[in-house]
């Protein structure tokens, strides 16, 4: 015979709260698998989602508020010196888009004589990015411009520095950017010196992808410039990507893993382009370097 | 006065999603305090009637929603701390409030670790280190922030 009470005798309440515990939580982990896994939430997570809108509205007015502070407050001075810096900014690169343009008519001749498929001209539109913070682990941004902007599903994002990232989500007055850091990122590369072809992808950490799988025999120094390729038809050709920074064995020793600084400035409270022409037949169209490689 | 009538926990709650979404500089990010967990602990502590599993558990997927986490992270998270504070809540009430401030910097790293676990267990990459430093900062803001609640709750009840 035992001697001593036994256990405490469990009541009914707590039974109970632990079968609720279990059947939350098991809703829980369905919903984070089912996210997780090829995104079958998709439709849903996007209807609902309107419904954070007026928190990312509020949450944004401190920003803008801050702006008009900033820009009220201006004092005369500053805003003579400001001027006078982006006049100088204006003329220098006036100055380089002259040369360049010079450069474009003499591509467009050549191209003409090659008989390739023309290039669609560069059509950009501003969206400025709505100053909240989205969970860090995601590399995500809101654009304050929706549908009823222009704005589509899949345009890419650029900044003057380079590509940003592409549109994943569009609703009415907001967009979900995407930043090519986002671990769900992989954007087709090619090496502007040397034309080795790679994919960067995105590692969740704000100022650096990756480019792995590099054969040990292609031609890739640190300090190459990296820019898109415009293969798989996502992005457009020629915007620059990063310069690569780093160069390491992977575990394999067969391979080696490139670390790329993006070119573009990954952070928010700034305006994005956000490019308009992307006709899928001019990127599906191929590329001069394409069609001579037999 | 276990009911909590009027506006008092839907708009701290929303105040709470809210200072989770305000804009920081990029150094001070990861040491955000975990504001909806504070707020919830206490309604969960205060006003066990309405604050329950099924509040934590919506709360959460709110977040979810509006941070751009991935769906059902939070819920999870919330669920998890809503369950031990009702566990414990006999006790946690009579508690002095700097004993009740370890116990939620407790519950609060017992959070950080679940999401982390979370994190390794889908191959999703981890928050920066700092972030570990933000359940400190948490605990600290346990007491003004209890005695704020308070005051709000026992004004409006």
């Amino acid at each position: 015979m035992a001697s001593y009470a036994g256990p405490a005798p469990v009541r009914p309440g707590d039974v109970a709260g632990t079968l609720r515990l279990l059947a939350y939580l098991g809703l829980a982990i369905a919903l984070i698998v089912l996210d997780h896994r090829g995104g079958w939430l998709a439709q849903g997570r996007a209807q609902a989602e309107l419904l954070a809108q007026p928190l990312w509205w509020l949450a944004g007015a401190p920003g803008r508020i801050g702006d008009r502070l900033r820009s009220d407050a201006a004092t005369r001075g500053q805003l003579a010196r400001e001027n006078r810096i982006l006049r100088n900014a204006l003329l220098i690169s006036g100055a380089r888009g002259a040369r360049l343009q010079a450069a474009a008519a003499d591509n467009a001749r050549l191209r003409g004589l090659l008989g390739a498929a023309t290039r669609g001209r560069l059509d950009v539109q501003l969206a400025p990015i709505l100053d909240i913070d989205l969970d860090p682990v995601r590399r995500r941004l809101v654009l304050e411009a929706g549908a009823a902007d222009g704005v589509r599903m899949g345009q890419t994002v650029i900044d003057a520095g380079g590509l940003l990232g592409q549109i994943i989500d569009v609703k009415p007055r907001t967009a979900t950017l995407l930043l090519l850091t986002d671990a769900d990122h992989a954007v087709p590369v090619v090496l502007a010196r040397s034309g080795v072809r790679l994919v960067a992808y995105g590692r969740g950490r704000q100022d650096l992808l990756e480019l792995p799988d590099i054969p040990l025999s292609s031609d890739v120094r640190v300090g190459d410039a990296v820019v898109t390729s415009g293969l798989g038809g996502r992005f457009p050709a020629g915007f620059p990507v990063g310069r690569i920074v780093a160069l390491r064995p992977d575990h394999s020793r067969a391979f080696l893993i490139g670390d790329l600084k993006p070119s573009a400035q990954l952070d928010r409270g700034r305006d994005v382009l956000l490019l308009r022409d992307a006709p899928p037949t001019a990127a599906e169209a191929p590329t001069p370097a394409e069609r001579t490689t037999p | 006065m276990i009911r909590a009538r009027g506006w008092a926990l839907p708009v701290s709650i929303a105040l709470a999603l809210l200072l989770g979404l305000l804009p920081l500089p990029p150094a001070l990010q990861p040491l955000r305090p975990y504001w909806l967990a504070l707020v919830l602990a206490y309604w969960v502590i205060e006003a066990p009637g309405q604050a329950g599993l099924g509040l934590a558990f919506g709360c959460g997927l709110l977040a979810d929603l509006v941070f751009g986490s991935l769906l059902g992270e939070q819920a999870l998270r919330m669920t998890v701390l809503a369950f031990i504070l009702q566990r414990f809540r006999a006790r946690l009430r009579f508690f002095p409030l700097w004993q009740q401030s370890l116990a939620i910097g407790g519950l609060l790293l017992n959070d950080r670790i679940v999401a982390a676990a979370i994190h390794v267990a889908l191959g999703a990459p981890q928050v920066p280190w700092t972030a570990w430093w933000a359940p400190l900062l948490g605990m600290a803001l346990w007491a003004p922030l209890f005695v704020l609640l308070d005051a709000w709750r026992l004004r409006r009840a």
